[in-house]
């Protein structure tokens, strides 16, 4: 990843923090603007979980590392403390691995 | 709060830990996690950005990934316009304006505390109803969040440097998982839901097909299965103000645990 890359996504990142602070006596966001941006962040992220969950490249990643996520993934759903999700991800694939599935 | 803060701090350390494992391990140079940390501290992004680029994808395609989750940040700086600048910006100007004078400086902390808008430090901030606490509260997560994450990337960093096969301690689940746990909050509503399973169903569908980084791109033409544009419905309450901003900020008790 070329630094040029970084410093773009820096760029753009610093440019979404500062707009609201400036202009927040002239700009007001209408409510559905405000909800496709929380809905568009949502589906790229689990857009995001569920291919880097299930492949390896352009290929099926095995069983143990949708395993774990799967896990991990219920575990966030009964609101299970952060690290504990974190954790109970590697420790499932990791053992399933230790244990011969791929 | 500083329990709760510093709970915060551990889960996000936790993730930072693991970015930084992950990006070393996967072959970026040590440099890539460490900077894009500082300049763009952006958790969730990071990870979307390292994850596309580890994947084969171009960095065009990770830059933009990573843009589109980042623009969330818009909303909340309007939520917490207030707080992000030293107190009392409003009153009249003491005769600083010469360089280096008060002026400066508090452009310098305003400059600052755009920097650590987050989720988290956005979440704290509104939890809080008067102006002083509200501010305590952004700067004290917000801070101690910046000094957390890129510790613990730096330590991950470390650790994925001498860990040889990383794939035997599961590392490679870490990320799917905290980009699961990042969306649960936003995903209260039918609508997001239907729309992120329709998004992750197109990219998993299309991975093996296009170069990396542009399925989870094609994944926003899941939003036109859930999203609809709302036309002044009379039935529906006055939404509940202009432009709640706060409406997009997940609530900090996904990462605490609690309820």
């Amino acid at each position: 990843m070329p630094l040029i890359a970084i410093v773009a996504l820096a760029a753009i990142t610093y440019a979404f923090r500062i707009i609201g602070p400036l202009c927040r006596d002239r700009v007001t966001l209408p409510p559905s603007a405000t909800l496709l941006f929380a809905d568009a962040a949502a589906v790229l992220l689990i857009a995001l979980a569920a291919t880097s969950a299930l492949m390896n490249g352009h290929d099926f990643a095995g069983w143990a590392r949708p395993a774990g996520v799967l896990v991990a993934g219920l575990l966030a759903v009964r609101r299970a403390p952060f690290p504990i999700v974190v954790l109970a991800a590697a420790c499932v694939t990791a053992l399933l691995r230790l244990a011969g599935v791929e | 709060m500083p329990r709760d803060v510093a709970l915060v701090c551990l889960a996000d350390g936790l993730v930072g830990l693991s970015f930084g494992a992950t990006a070393v391990a996967g072959g970026l140079p040590w440099w890539v996690p460490v900077a894009m940390s500082v300049l763009v501290f952006a958790g969730g992004s990071q990870i979307a950005a390292v994850g596309v680029v580890l994947a084969g994808g171009s960095p065009f395609a990770a830059v933009a990934a990573g843009a589109v989750l980042n623009t969330r940040l818009f909303p909340y700086g309007l939520a917490v316009a207030d707080v992000v600048g030293p107190p009392g910006h409003a009153e009249p100007d003491d005769g600083g304006d010469r360089i280096g004078g008060p002026a400066v400086r508090r452009w310098l902390i305003r400059l600052l505390g755009t920097q650590i808008i987050t989720d988290e430090s956005v979440a704290f901030a509104l939890r809080q109803t008067d102006p002083a606490r509200r501010r305590a509260a952004f700067w004290t997560c917000g801070l101690s969040l910046f000094g957390a994450w890129n510790v613990a990337v730096l330590l991950g960093v470390l650790a994925g440097s001498v860990m040889r096969d990383t794939n035997a301690f599961g590392l490679d689940a870490t990320f799917p998982a905290v980009l699961i746990a990042l969306a649960l909050p936003a995903l209260a509503e039918l609508r997001t839901r239907v729309s992120a399973g329709t998004g992750a169903v197109i990219a998993v569908a299309l991975t093996p097909v296009l170069p990396a980084g542009l399925p989870v791109l094609a994944a926003l033409a899941g939003l036109a299965t859930g999203w609809r544009p709302r036309r002044g419905r009379s039935t529906e309450p006055p939404a509940s103000s202009p432009a709640d901003p706060t409406r997009a900020v997940p609530s900090i008790d996904s990462l605490t645990g609690e309820r």
